[in-house]
């Protein structure tokens, strides 16, 4: 049943505003609808100019991660229903804390690929691989890291945490996830280098456990906990 | 702006990657993407990559040959196929080298499950090729090549779209792209170019693809004179998420997931008794489309029918298809634990692209002349691996496979060729496109919305040129496509502003699919039979005498197919034979 949705959305123009602004859109869409969808509509037939980021929209490939109602979330995994958008109430749209905002809703996400790369997110492992076979690691080995393969790079963790905004060099929550994902893969001998970078004054122990970055998190990766993993390993030396 | 590279990747999915892979401490090489690395459409695929390893069953990779031969209704090139199923071994070994977190046998070796047309000893039943990652597979093949890109120190141009093909004397020699963040036009000067673009799939309404999945790399091939191959074999996916087409993965199936219509009866094994639900999209498509056409389909619109894995316990669910059965509680707040999920097939994936040999090299007639320094692999390409259907997983394979074979194969290219200069004027034909577009902004007669010709193009996709074709339909959509490219010239725009105006790249975007879908129309109304995703329910039998062949389409000057040639399939080890499963 289509209804009306409103949409508030802090809009900015790098070339025409001095600063951002908010601007209400009140357009037809089903309950069922992603905010994704809603914000297509605007785009669509409202205001060509309404800009944000978005590809596969179904929570995969982390384009549009956004402030929903003053919550990270991604745009394509909140349904209008979800947010109460279908009974009326408005719902609030703004582009990431954290980030340099480039236009409207899309930030600028260089720095933060600069910080995933700083960690070196990549296998290390220094001895020859078997010739024709996998390296084999057990099933419980595999499981230990499992969490924290499922990262998606959206920024959703790293744009809700206090200390982020306050730190332009803290590596944060995305990057740490990452670290972990290769500390305790039982294939990877990189944990040393990765542990002294996250154990210098812009590491894991800039965290402030607020939890905001697991409430964030659209692949349901306990970040905390991952954090917390990763601070334990360094100081029982793992 | 100019830049020098000896090599440029457009693209940067699992097929760019591996390419640019290859190309990295031998060449000066740089990767342009229309997103971020991470972003790219791989990372949407599910089930698995199959390869022959034969970890938990027998297993031979002429098997794996012949059910990609088979699955591809014949049309499949059997010498790529060898290429395809030998090579899919050490690819998938070379990624769990580089640190892709498979799942696990109890002994600690990766793990494999069945899927869709992959078979033991050539047809006997279903046999444990598919090596996975949970059902997010294509997400860590993505993270895994992204991230030994970063190790190699890759330069990636992140956010541009690719504007233009640059061809002198015969050989390719660039590309031009348009800056998203700034709109500003780049011209790469390259002795090579690999191509891995991508699909379209967003040329239906019901699609498993991305918003940027818009053909931008075929419709650049297409428009500097490169003939596009087997357009009309395009698959749907027989279990998208009711309406909005989001995937299930065959892993589903794989699993012993089953598939019942409106009265709850598992339709599947009436049509192939032997593999039953597991046997290729192709078919399985079209047995949801019979049982829906003939009044067995569920809910108040009989439009659907339901995929069921809760028959396999939350720990199998939970274990091996967590992310599918969260898509259909987020989307449809449906729970797979204890009831079927809605679903209906779904525009999936080109089986037909730019042609190319078995070494990614781009060909341009029915005699596989090459274009010199043009490459192309992955989605975007066609080889051809999967013929007239392609069996699940093969995607995932010909990315690694295909995407380094094409990426050795420039690298040979650049060290041992000189540079050719730039055409004159070699920004000129983009320079144009970038100026009809904006002119919508001024032009007062401009008042057509790229939303409503969109709209418009996935509908009719959607109903003359899915599941079911005939020459009506398909002479309705030719005729549909005409209007819509002229109201594709009175094209309006609203965003004037340069720096990240995506109204503009949107309507770039509407361009390339308006292309690859009339490619795609008009090589399937010239095909008069049914072979693979091509059934024509004018022309219901296969016709081997006619059309074991494959169709290459040229686009003319000003835009339209100008003329359909045909290439012959390269048949090797299996004479073409009924399909049956």
């Amino acid at each position: 049943m289509a209804t009306q949705v409103t949409l508030k959305i802090l809009r900015y123009d790098p070339d025409k505003d001095k600063k951002a602004h908010f601007e209400t859109y009140t357009v037809e869409a089903d309950p069922l609808d992603r905010i994704l969808d809603v914000l297509n509509t605007v785009k669509w037939y409202v205001d060509g100019s309404l800009t944000y980021r978005r590809s596969c929209a179904h929570g995969v490939c982390g384009s549009d991660a956004m402030r929903i109602n003053g919550r990270n979330r991604l745009a394509c995994k909140v349904l209008v229903r979800d947010v109460g958008g279908d009974t009326g109430k408005k719902i609030q749209i703004e582009p990431m804390l954290g980030f340099k905002i480039m236009r409207d809703l899309v930030v600028d996400m260089d720095p933060f690929f600069d910080k995933y790369k700083s960690i070196k997110p990549y296998l290390i492992n220094h001895e020859d691989a078997p010739a024709s076979s996998e390296r084999y690691q057990s099933a419980e080995d595999r499981e230990i890291f499992d969490e924290t393969t499922k990262c998606i790079l959206c920024g959703a963790c790293s744009g809700s945490c206090p200390p982020y905004w306050a730190g332009p060099d803290f590596v944060g929550p995305a990057a740490i996830v990452n670290a972990h994902r290769f500390i305790f893969d039982s294939r990877d001998q990189g944990a040393d280098e990765r542990l002294a970078i996250l154990g210098m004054g812009e590491g894991v122990f800039r965290c402030r456990t607020v939890y905001n970055c697991t409430d964030a998190c659209p692949r349901d990766i306990p970040v905390t906990k991952a954090i917390e993993q990763i601070r334990r390993a360094m100081l029982y030396n793992r | 702006m100019y830049h020098k590279y000896d090599a440029v990747v457009v693209g940067a999915g699992g097929a760019g990657l591996m390419a640019a892979l290859q190309l990295v401490g031998k060449a000066n090489v740089a990767c342009i993407t229309k997103l971020y690395p991470s972003r790219s459409h791989t990372g949407a695929a599910q089930g698995g990559i199959c390869a022959a390893l034969g970890n938990t069953e027998e297993d031979h990779w002429e098997w794996h040959m012949f059910d990609t031969v088979k699955g591809g209704d014949y049309l499949t090139d059997q010498d790529a196929a060898e290429v395809l199923a030998r090579d899919a071994v050490e690819r998938v070994i070379e990624l769990e080298h580089m640190g892709l977190p498979f799942n696990r046998t109890p002994e600690g070796k990766i793990d494999q499950r069945r899927f869709g047309g992959h078979t033991r000893n050539y047809g006997e039943g279903p046999v444990r090729r598919s090596c996975f990652a949970a059902d997010r597979t294509g997400h860590m093949i993505l993270q895994t090549l992204y991230q030994q890109g970063i190790k190699e120190n890759v330069t990636f141009y992140n956010e541009f779209h690719v504007m233009d093909l640059l061809i002198n004397n015969g050989r390719c020699v660039g590309v031009t792209a348009m800056e998203i963040k700034t709109g500003e036009l780049h011209t790469f000067h390259t002795k090579a170019v690999i191509f891995a673009t991508g699909g379209y799939g967003r040329a239906w309404r019901v699609s498993s693809n991305a918003h940027a999945c818009t053909g931008d790399g075929m419709a650049v091939a297409y428009r500097a004179g490169i003939p596009l191959m087997d357009m009309e074999m395009y698959q749907f996916h027989p279990t998208g998420l009711y309406r909005i087409g989001i995937l299930l993965s065959e892993a589903a199936r794989g699993e012993g997931g089953i598939l019942r219509n409106g009265l709850g009866e598992r339709f599947c094994e009436r049509y192939a008794p032997t593999l039953k639900d597991l046997a290729p999209r192709d078919m399985v498509s079209r047995f949801i489309a019979q049982e829906l056409r003939e009044g067995r389909g569920a809910g108040p619109d009989k439009d659907f029918v339901y995929l069921h894995v809760d028959h396999l316990g939350k720990e199998v669910i939970d274990a091996k298809l967590p992310d599918i059965t969260d898509f259909a509680r987020t989307y449809l707040h449906v729970e797979p634990y204890t009831e079927g999920v809605p679903i209906q097939p779904t525009a999936h994936y080109a089986m037909g692209g730019i042609p190319t040999n078995i070494d990614g090299e781009v060909i341009l007639d029915e005699k596989a002349t090459v274009l010199p320094g043009c490459y192309a692999a992955g989605e975007v390409a066609c080889v051809s691996v999967h013929g007239a259907n392609r069996l699940g997983t093969n995607s995932l394979v010909d990315l690694v496979v295909f995407g380094k074979r094409a990426g050795l194969k420039a690298a040979e290219y650049v060290q041992h060729n000189d540079w050719e200069t730039l055409p004159a004027n070699h920004e000129t034909r983009s320079k144009e496109l970038l100026g009809f577009v904006d002119s919508g902004a001024t032009d007062t007669k401009r008042t057509e919305i790229a939303a409503d010709i969109r709209k418009d193009l996935q509908n009719k996709m959607q109903e003359w040129v899915s599941i079911v074709r005939n020459e009506t339909t398909l002479t309705n959509m030719m005729n549909k496509l005409a209007e819509l490219r002229e109201r594709y010239g009175r094209l309006r725009l609203q965003d004037t502003a340069t720096k990240f105006n995506t109204e503009r790249l949107e309507a770039l975007e509407l361009g390339a699919l308006l292309e690859c879908a009339e490619a795609t129309t008009k090589s399937a109304l010239e095909r008069k039979e049914s072979r693979g995703a091509q059934y024509r329910d004018d022309y219901e039998k296969r016709d081997d005498v006619n059309f074991l062949a494959h169709t290459l389409a040229y686009r003319a000057e000003n835009g339209g197919v100008k003329e359909l040639r045909y290439k012959p399939v390269v048949i090797t080890r299996f004479e073409p034979k009924e399909r049956k499963y």
